[in-house]
Parts: structure tokens; C-alpha cells; sequence
């Protein structure tokens, strides 16, 4: 069974770090997790050099489709939210993804892949800052069964954006600037690397046997969970919630809205099919096509699975729900895009479309005003995704899934809490009610999305 | 001289006019509206949650005729924009004092 995590990964940073020690080191950590994988090792190519440049070449490929959800997030918040908050939310947007690319390099990557430099092994990793291999990998010499670091910091990066950008939809509207960038940096440098680490990094999660294939748990009930409680802490929106009904605050564009869904649907291709982590064997290209399948599969059964639902139970189908319908769908395979056949895939997207309808108008019930539907898609379609590994792949155990989830959901949780508190008595996270009510985009930026049809 | 102000459902506005200005009606004045009647609005879902729109978009037309068109007009207007489904909208008839046409100063009917 070949591992999810890069065990691989901490080599090269090993000699990158100490290229006195490199040849004892090589030979040494080179040894040790082939004996470990031997099956791997027969699949090695004749020519070394063909499978790190294509695997480097999927992970830079991969990594720029992961990059692009930027946009896709974007563009469904830009679209759900009211006319008066896009470009806050577009500014919030573009920030988090600058932030959290400068602060995973800074401290991020190595707290997450270590390597055998944990501060507390399996659980806290290394404090150091990112470093590249040489220019034209002059003196190093590269691990030719993996990739580039470059490439891996690079494509690990976007998981990490990814996350910060599942929180800012669910907050939109009500919550300042600043304090929100705070949270990200703490969010991305911090929050997102440890939690990580104990799967991907190789940690005590990962020993277990937890199976996350590219993050349902990992990076989408993250973000999920870090939005959840910054839902509550901040509030509803003002009016959203009057005499026990919920008032309706419909989007400003939709056609935006759909684009940003249809971006978000694309990257997740890269999400899911670069986290394959290898494309240097017949087996591995065959995986990623696979895993490309299957996650389309997942989506659209998602879209589909709301699009009916919705006719159903409110007798005119609502976009907005198909479009988290889909994404829900990528949520749920992301766990396990691999094993599933496409009649399974179909299941496990199908339950996520179903599980968005219905959890969108209980957060509701629940005062938790969440504009876009982060928490439906990315937490609840993330657990069931998450859950959903044990059908198709038998190296999952459902209480190892479920001890996970509860592991990660509650560090998180937590953690995302107190740091909200902290800003909430310290800078105060919510604008005031006239600055809401006018609209963040006038009251905090003084600069419309639309300015051709405001009342000025 | 009368004023006919009617209230019609947006989709039959080209419809309408057609059908008036076939009949001899040389101008009119279109207005988007919302309102409520007998219809009194409906609901919509919008993510799960029921939302009452109390005000319903319609269209309202304004047409100045001769008095003795006045009765063909309203029936013109009554036919075409006839669905027979609630919020058809309504048709109400005013009696005008006086009309000028700006360009030229002409008076009263010959304004119109």
C-alpha cells in the first residue's frame, strides 16, 4: 500500500540543509524507505532522471490548476455576496492568498514536512524558513524518486491558500480587514502546517494508518472548522436572522457565482490528481487519470444530487445550491479520489450535493450565518468524505477516520477560537452597524465594485 | 379627453402596444412599477429560506385619447393583456382638462 504522506520529502531537505553530511546522509535515507516501499523501487525507471522531471512537471502543472481555486473562490464569494461588499471581499481574497504564500514559506512548510527534524516528534515539526535547491541544482544532489522541492513547496503552498480562502466566504460582510488578515497569517503559518504534519508530514495521525488522500479532513474541514467558529463568534449578519425566519440576502452575481464554482471545479483536477505525489510510472499517470475521473464524476453528481433535491423540497431548483452541490462533491472525494470505481464516486459526491441542501437551512435555524456555504461544503461534505475512505479503500479503519476528524476538528477548533477571542477583545473583529449596513466596500475601502449604479 | 392609466403584467407591454396603436393611439407613456393587488404578492425560496416579494413588477401604461376612443382603448388594453390568471393588473379612466403639444402650442385634442 503505498503511503499518502512524503516520506521522501524530508531527504532532499536534508541535504539541502547539510551538504557536508550528504553523502553519509544519502546513502543512509536513501536505504531506509526504499527497503520500506521495495515494491515502489521495481517501478523505478532506467533513466532516474525521467521520473523526477515528471513528477516535478506534474506538481508545477497540478500546483498552478491549485492556484487558480483562488480565483474560483473569489469570484463565488464575489458573486454571493451583496453588490455593496465585493470589493472587500475581492481585496480579503487577493490578501489571504499573498499572506499565506509569504508566511508558508517563512514558517508553514518546514512545521509541516520536517522531515526527522520534529520539534515534538509526530506532532510539533521543525521552525525554520523555506530553502530551494541551488540554482541549476549546482553541488545538490536531487532525491530522482521524488520531485523538486521547488515543486512540492510550491503545489503544498495552494492546499495552504486553499484553506485560508474556505474561511473568508463564511465571514463576509460584517467582519474588518485587518483583524481578518491577522487570523490568516495565523491560520496559514501556524494552524494549517500542524495539523498537517501529523498527516501529510508524516506524524502520529499518519502512523495510524488515517487515510486523506488530498485533504477532506486535512485542508477542507480545516478551513471549514476555522470558519464555523469564526461564524459564531462574529454574528450574523444584521437583519439576517428576524422574529425566528431567516431573511434572505440573495447574491449580487450569480453568473460571477457560477464562474467562480466552474474555476473551483477545475483546480480541483490539480487538488486531487497532483496529490497522486508521483507521475514516474505507467501505474502513477494511469492513478492521476483516475483520480481526474473520478473527481469530475464526484462533482457533478454533487451538482445533480442538489439540483433534483432542491425541485423537490422547494418546487424551483436553486442555483446556488447546485453550485455548492458540486463543490460538495469534490469535497467528498477529495478524502479518496483514487479507489472508488465511478458508480462509487457517483455515491460519494451524490451524498455530499445531498448533505449541502440540507445543512445550509439547519446552520440557519442555528443562527450561524454563513454567506456562502463554506461550512456545509467544506466541514460537513469534508467528514463525510472523510468517512466515506472505508468504503472503497481498505486501509482505512472507520475509527482511525473518525478519531482523526475528531483529533483534527477539535485542535482546530480551539485553536481558531481562542485566536478569534483574542481579536475579538483585542482589535475587534466587526465593523459597526452603520459601517455594515452601508457596506464594507464604501465604509472600510471607499471604493465601489459597481460605482455606475450606486446611488452617488 | 380622457386619461387611461393601466397596469398590465410586463410580458404584455409589445403586445398591448400593437394592438393600440393598430387602434389609433398615437402615443403613449410607459412607467415600470411594482405594486400589489388582489394578488398581493408571492413567496420565493432563496438557499432554503422563504422570502415574501409584497410588491409584484408590473407595468403602467399611460395613454391620452379623445373621449370618444376612450371606450375602444380600454377594451383594446382589456383584450390583449387578458390572461385570465390572477395580476392581469387593472385599467382606470380619468377625464383630462387640457392638453398642449410643446413644439407647436396646438391645444387640447389637437395636442394629442
Amino acid at each position: 500500500m503505498k503511503t499518502r504522506c512524503k516520506p521522501r520529502q524530508f531527504k532532499e531537505k536534508m541535504k539541502m540543509q547539510k551538504p557536508l553530511k550528504l553523502l553519509a546522509a544519502t546513502a543512509g535515507l536513501i536505504a531506509l524507505p526504499t527497503l520500506g516501499l521495495a515494491q515502489e523501487a521495481d517501478t523505478t525507471p532506467v533513466n532516474a532522471d525521467i521520473g523526477f522531471i515528471f513528477t516535478t512537471f506534474m506538481f508545477l502543472v497540478t500546483g498552478f490548476l491549485v492556484f487558480f481555486m483562488a480565483a474560483g473562490f473569489a469570484m463565488l464569494e464575489a458573486g454571493l455576496v451583496r453588490s455593496k461588499n465585493v470589493t472587500m471581499q475581492l481585496t480579503k481574497n487577493m490578501a489571504l492568498f499573498s499572506l499565506a504564500s509569504l508566511f508558508y514559506y517563512i514558517l508553514g512548510y518546514n512545521l509541516m514536512y520536517p522531515g526527522d527534524g520534529w520539534s515534538i516528534d509526530g506532532i510539533l515539526g521543525a521552525f525554520s524558513i523555506t530553502s530551494l535547491e541551488p540554482v541549476g541544482l549546482e553541488g545538490a544532489e536531487p532525491d530522482l524518486t521524488y520531485a523538486s522541492v521547488g515543486s512540492d513547496f510550491f503545489f503544498q503552498l495552494m492546499f495552504c491558500a486553499a484553506t485560508a480562502s474556505i474561511v473568508s466566504g463564511a465571514l463576509a460582510e460584517r467582519i474588518k480587514l485587518w483583524p481578518f488578515l491577522a487570523f490568516v497569517i495565523v491560520l496559514t503559518a501556524v494552524i494549517y502546517p500542524i495539523q498537517a504534519s501529523w498527516k501529510w508530514g508524516g506524524g502520529f495521525l499518519d502512523a495510524m494508518g488515517f487515510q486523506d488522500f488530498a485533504g477532506s479532513t486535512v485542508v477542507h474541514s480545516v478551513g471549514g472548522w476555522a470558519a464555523l467558529m469564526g461564524a459564531i463568534i462574529l454574528g450574523p449578519r444584521i437583519g439576517k436572522y428576524k422574529d425566528g425566519r431567516t431573511v434572505p440576502m440573495p447574491g449580487s452575481n450569480l453568473a460571477l457565482a457560477t464562474l467562480g464554482a466552474f474555476i473551483l471545479w477545475m483546480g480541483w483536477f490539480g487538488f486531487n490528481g497532483g496529490s497522486q505525489l508521483y507521475m514516474d510510472t505507467a501505474g502513477n499517470v494511469s492513478d492521476i487519470s483516475r483520480i481526474f475521473a473520478n473527481t469530475n464524476t464526484a462533482a457533478a453528481a454533487g451538482g445533480v444530487a442538489a439540483l433534483i433535491l432542491t425541485q423537490l423540497l422547494y418546487k424551483k431548483p436553486d442555483l446556488t445550491m447546485i453550485l455548492n452541490g458540486s463543490l460538495a462533491g469534490l469535497v467528498s472525494i477529495t478524502a479518496e479520489p483514487l479507489t472508488p470505481t465511478l458508480i462509487s464516486s457517483t455515491l460519494i459526491g451524490a451524498v455530499g450535493g445531498v448533505i449541502v441542501v440540507f445543512a445550509v437551512p439547519f446552520l440557519d435555524k442555528l443562527k450561524i450565518d454563513d454567506v456562502v456555504g463554506a461550512v456545509p461544503v467544506h466541514l460537513f461534505a469534508g467528514i463525510w468524505g472523510t468517512i466515506a475512505v472505508v468504503f472503497t479503500n481498505d486501509a482505512a479503519s472507520l475509527g482511525t477516520q473518525l478519531y482523526s476528524i475528531v483529533v483534527v476538528g477539535v485542535f482546530v477548533s480551539v485553536s481558531s477560537a481562542v485566536v478569534w477571542y483574542i481579536l475579538k477583545l483585542t482589535t475587534g473583529i466587526r465593523v459597526s452597524e452603520e459601517d455594515e449596513i452601508n457596506g464594507l466596500d464604501m465604509s472600510e475601502l471607499g471604493m465601489e465594485a459597481y460605482p455606475e449604479f450606486s446611488k452617488g | 379627453m380622457k386619461l387611461i392609466i393601466a397596469t398590465i403584467k410586463p410580458f404584455k407591454l409589445e403586445e398591448v402596444r400593437e394592438a393600440l396603436t393598430t387602434a389609433g393611439v398615437r402615443g403613449m407613456m410607459v412607467t415600470e412599477i411594482k405594486g400589489f393587488g388582489s394578488q398581493s404578492g408571492h413567496t420565493e425560496i432563496y438557499r432554503g429560506a422563504e422570502y415574501a416579494v409584497n410588491f409584484v413588477p408590473k407595468i403602467k401604461l399611460e395613454v391620452v385619447v379623445s373621449a370618444s376612443m376612450a371606450d375602444e382603448v380600454v377594451a383594446t388594453i382589456v383584450n390583449t393583456a387578458q390572461t385570465g390568471k390572477i395580476g392581469d393588473g387593472k385599467v382606470f379612466v380619468l377625464d383630462v382638462t387640457q392638453a398642449v403639444r410643446v413644439r407647436t402650442g396646438e391645444t387640447n385634442e389637437d395636442a394629442l
